[in-house]
């Protein structure tokens, strides 16, 4: 059976935000087509600058990253959303005088000729984003604004999504709506890499995850195996939930 | 064009009587600043208040220079309080817009025709002098330092200045290494943060505000000591500006930074200025004439401001990492 | 349990046998909004008491205005029996109520140790004129520095002692912000999300931290989303939705209140998302 082209190829990274200090140390990642990648780990392990390195905010500076056989390493960002790389930040990830309607205008900026054909997608995904298209987005929720965040993100048809901690500061309920979010923009056939706080849940719903560990990716395996691995519980998974 | 010159001019400008004035104005608005992150941008109020405080407390009451260093230090202490009370706990634009209107208002104050009396009005007050200069201990005469010359008095001024000068170092080198220094710092970067945690942050910031100006003040007295004349003009919206490209180019939040900056910036200032009138005279730069070099040094101090902010805003001694700019 | 920490059955707002904290209409108004509109709050004394609640309940907003850092539009509240209505912030954490920031504010230009001794409210070097007398204040900092070093091994962040607190991760940040907060002995320490950002494995170890802040006598108040960590260890839950407690009571009981399920914990709280498929979600979230 032929090998397929993953669609995001991290190698060996090494990244970092202050001269000398990296952040990153032999870091590779694989997010095949369809896949829902979750990057786990304790803080400071470096989940959110893996991501960021995917998408050129952070100075790569060793190890190549593949886009679908082409490389990207260290490309700005502006060319990887032109490329179909979308990132939808943990925080400030929508316009709050916009409307929702306008904050996914936004989405399609470079390419505004697919706006009516994108925004259907995204709604059919996300009713709520389509019957309340004219609300003015700093008047939404937390949960809310992650909707639209997300909904901009997926109107460039991104070959890929990547998401930093879509649970972050949401309460238990609007937590499992964002995980169920996810699941649906994965089914829908959206690549999607997602880094995470919330371990058991991310875990619940990845197909494969990472887990860094002093910026490397020290553990990898499909969802179900992590979260059944008494060493994972240990080291990164904490007991708590069956106490 | 006579280099040797040039450079006997250079050098003498690094001990200067002006440039320690400004190194003292200088270390004043690294408390300010550089310790607490307090935008003040009317530096020139409080020297003024020294050399005038001084000036007055001499010529009208009678006093000695002792009593008159003290009561130039009180105009500031008291300056400092005034505009402190009400200002520093808004944000920290709204002490720079102050500072910058009150450095102004007092400018003004001192050169009207109704305090003409005490203040000299526009064209100032001079020979105050007589009681600073008794103390001179060093015998009359020309004093030979190989590249340049001085009087017994010009002498005296430069000793007791940059003793000042490494006294006060010293006292700020201690101060901010103290737990006081430590609760500043904290203010600089979050005020809320340092509240938390039991601390009365206006009543920090007011004492930083007084120390740094008590500092200025005594900068203050040194600028108008040298020449014995003190004139509102000498306080305008040039002499802060001076101060804060002096206190950038050495680096805001360090000591040595301001003593440093300020030889640097008068030497260079120098410098330029004998090596542009000299290709002048050369023929050189036929499209100036001597008149205009004098100003033009002034625009390139303007440019050279603006090139440190954007390049090296942590100037010389400045630790990139304790960077902090927005107050 | 129950019995023993409110008067009478718990409902929202109920009295307590032993409160450290007692509100009353408390309101904070912004433009339109009513971020806060408190009847009636009790804090029970030297117990764990978790605030939680949807985003935008008015959690925070009422942190700020218990601890001077908001003023509120009405409302008087007593901090073990002191009046601490329109007291300042700094004030109230001289008067032993010490609280965390959800952005945690540990100082990135001071060093972690710094940061520590900052945490003391008893230094004599703090004060303007004693700062240059070293012998005045050595010993205090001495004293504190061996105790800012016991707080930090606790909370396993002593090898970093000497970094400046940029340079440590989000999660150790709110750990030294934690650590920083217990050094001036606090009567009562208020958290606001202390898990948030911190790996779960070492919640375990933080968990038993504020046990053992219990065990010294001091009462916790913290905002939290974490509900394992909720029910793990605090004594008495209060939620709030819209600005109003909605309820009150021990964690079991609250967490099967069905108000509180619709409202923050969701149907699938105790499910496999995994196991959920999409249609049948979508019907339920809906």
């Amino acid at each position: 059976m032929a090998e397929q082209t993953p669609v995001v190829y991290a190698e060996h990274l090494d990244a970092g935000y202050l001269p000398g200090i990296n952040i990153l140390n032999d870091c590779s990642l694989v997010a095949n087509q369809g896949e829902l990648i979750g990057i786990i780990g304790p803080n400071g392990a470096g989940k959110s600058t893996l991501l960021k390195a995917i998408f050129g905010q952070v100075n790569v500076r060793s190890g190549k990253v593949w886009l679908n056989g082409e490389e990207i390493t260290n490309l700005k960002a502006n060319k990887l959303v032109a490329k179909g790389v979308a990132f939808v930040p943990q925080t400030n990830n929508v316009f709050p005088s916009l409307t929702i309607e306008e904050n996914l205008q936004m989405g399609v900026f470079q390419t505004p000729k697919r706006f009516d054909e994108r925004f259907e997608f995204v709604t059919n995904i996300f009713p709520d984003l389509g019957k309340r298209r004219a609300q003015k987005a700093g008047s939404l929720s937390g949960g809310e604004r992650q909707m639209v965040a997300m909904g901009r993100a997926l109107m460039i048809d991104p070959s890929v999504l990547l998401l930093d901690e879509p649970s972050a500061g949401l309460s238990p309920v609007r937590q499992d709506e964002a995980f169920l979010r996810v699941k649906e923009v994965n089914k829908a056939g959206v690549t999607v890499i997602m880094v995470e706080q919330n371990a058991r849940r991310c875990l619940q719903i990845c197909d494969r995850a990472y887990v860094l560990d002093q910026g490397h990716d020290a553990h990898t395996g499909t969802g179900r195996e992590l979260l059944n691995d008494p060493k994972m519980v240990e080291l990164y998974l904490g007991n708590l939930a069956e106490l | 064009m006579d280099w040797l010159n040039a450079l006997n001019l250079t050098a003498g400008e690094f001990v200067g009587a002006y440039t320690a004035a400004y190194v003292l104005c200088a270390l004043g608005l690294a408390v300010h600043f550089g310790f607490t992150g307090l935008l003040n941008f009317g530096q020139a109020a409080f020297a003024a208040l020294g050399a005038y405080g001084y000036s007055i407390a001499t010529l009208t009451f009678g006093w000695p220079w002792w009593s008159a260093v003290l009561f130039g230090l009180l105009c500031s202490a008291a300056f400092a309080v005034v505009l402190g009370i009400p200002t520093l706990r808004l944000r920290a634009d709204y002490l720079a817009i102050v500072t910058i209107a009150a450095a102004q208002a007092l400018k003004f104050a001192v050169s009207a025709s109704i305090f003409e009396q005490v203040t000299g009005g526009s064209n100032g007050l001079s020979q105050f002098g007589d009681s600073f200069y008794s103390l001179n201990p060093i015998p009359k005469g020309r004093y030979d330092f190989g590249v340049f010359a001085l009087s017994e008095n010009e002498l005296f001024i430069r000793i007791v200045a940059w003793s000042l000068i490494i006294l006060i170092a010293l006292f700020l080198y201690f101060l901010t290494r103290s737990p006081w220094g430590r609760v500043l710092k904290g203010i600089r970067e979050d005020e809320d943060a340092v509240r938390s945690l039991g601390k009365n942050v206006f009543s920090y910031k007011l004492q930083s505000l007084v120390v740094g100006g008590s500092i200025a003040s005594l900068g203050g007295m040194v600028f108008v000591m040298s020449s014995q004349t003190n004139q509102p003009s000498n306080w305008g919206t040039n002499f802060t500006f001076m101060l804060w490209t002096i206190l950038l180019l050495g680096g805001a939040a360090t000591i040595l930074g301001p003593i440093i900056g300020g030889m640097v910036f008068f030497g260079l200032l120098m410098f330029l200025q004998s090596v542009m009138e000299g290709l002048v005279n050369m023929g050189w730069l036929p499209f100036l004439d001597i008149a205009q070099v004098g100003q033009i040094r002034f625009l390139l101090v303007g440019v050279a401001l603006m090139l440190l902010v954007i390049f090296r805003p942590q100037g010389i001694f400045g630790n990139k990492k304790e960077l902090q700019f927005n107050g | 349990m129950a019995n023993q920490i409110s008067i009478g059955e718990p409902a929202p707002g109920c009295k307590k046998v032993d409160p450290i904290l007692v509100a009353d209409n408390v309101t904070r108004v912004f433009g339109g909004l009513t971020a806060v509109d408190v009847e009636h709050m009790e804090i029970p004394r030297g117990l764990i008491t978790a605030l939680i609640g949807p985003n935008g309940a008015g959690k925070t907003t009422m942190f700020n205005l218990l601890t001077g850092f908001d003023k509120p539009n009405t409302g008087e509240w007593t901090f073990d029996g002191k009046n601490l209505a329109g007291v300042s912030s700094y004030k109230v954490a001289r008067m032993g109520m010490i609280r965390t920031f959800q952005l945690t504010k540990a100082l990135s230009l001071l060093t972690v140790i710094d940061n520590m001794r900052l945490g003391d409210q008893a230094n004599p070097g703090e004060s303007f004129f004693k700062s240059f007398i070293r012998p005045v204040w050595k010993r205090h900092e001495a004293k504190i520095t061996l105790k800012a070093d016991e707080l930090l091994k606790r909370f396993k962040l002593d090898a970093k002692r000497e970094d400046y607190a940029a340079a440590l991760s989000g999660g150790q940040r709110k750990l030294l912000e934690m650590a920083r907060a217990l050094m001036s002995d606090p009567k009562l320490v208020m958290l606001d999300e202390p898990m948030a950002g911190v790996n779960p494995a070492l919640t375990q170890s933080l968990l038993e931290h504020i046990k053992g802040l219990k065990e010294n006598g001091t009462t916790v108040l913290f905002v939290e989303h974490d509900m394992h960590m909720v029910r793990h260890i605090s004594d008495w839950v209060i939620v709030m939705a819209e600005g109003k407690v909605v309820a009150e009571g021990p964690p079991a009981d609250v967490m099967k209140n069905p108000a509180v399920i619709d409202a923050y914990l969701g149907a699938h709280a105790n499910s496999d998302l995994g196991d959920i498929e999409i249609n049948s979600a979508a019907k339920e979230t809906n």
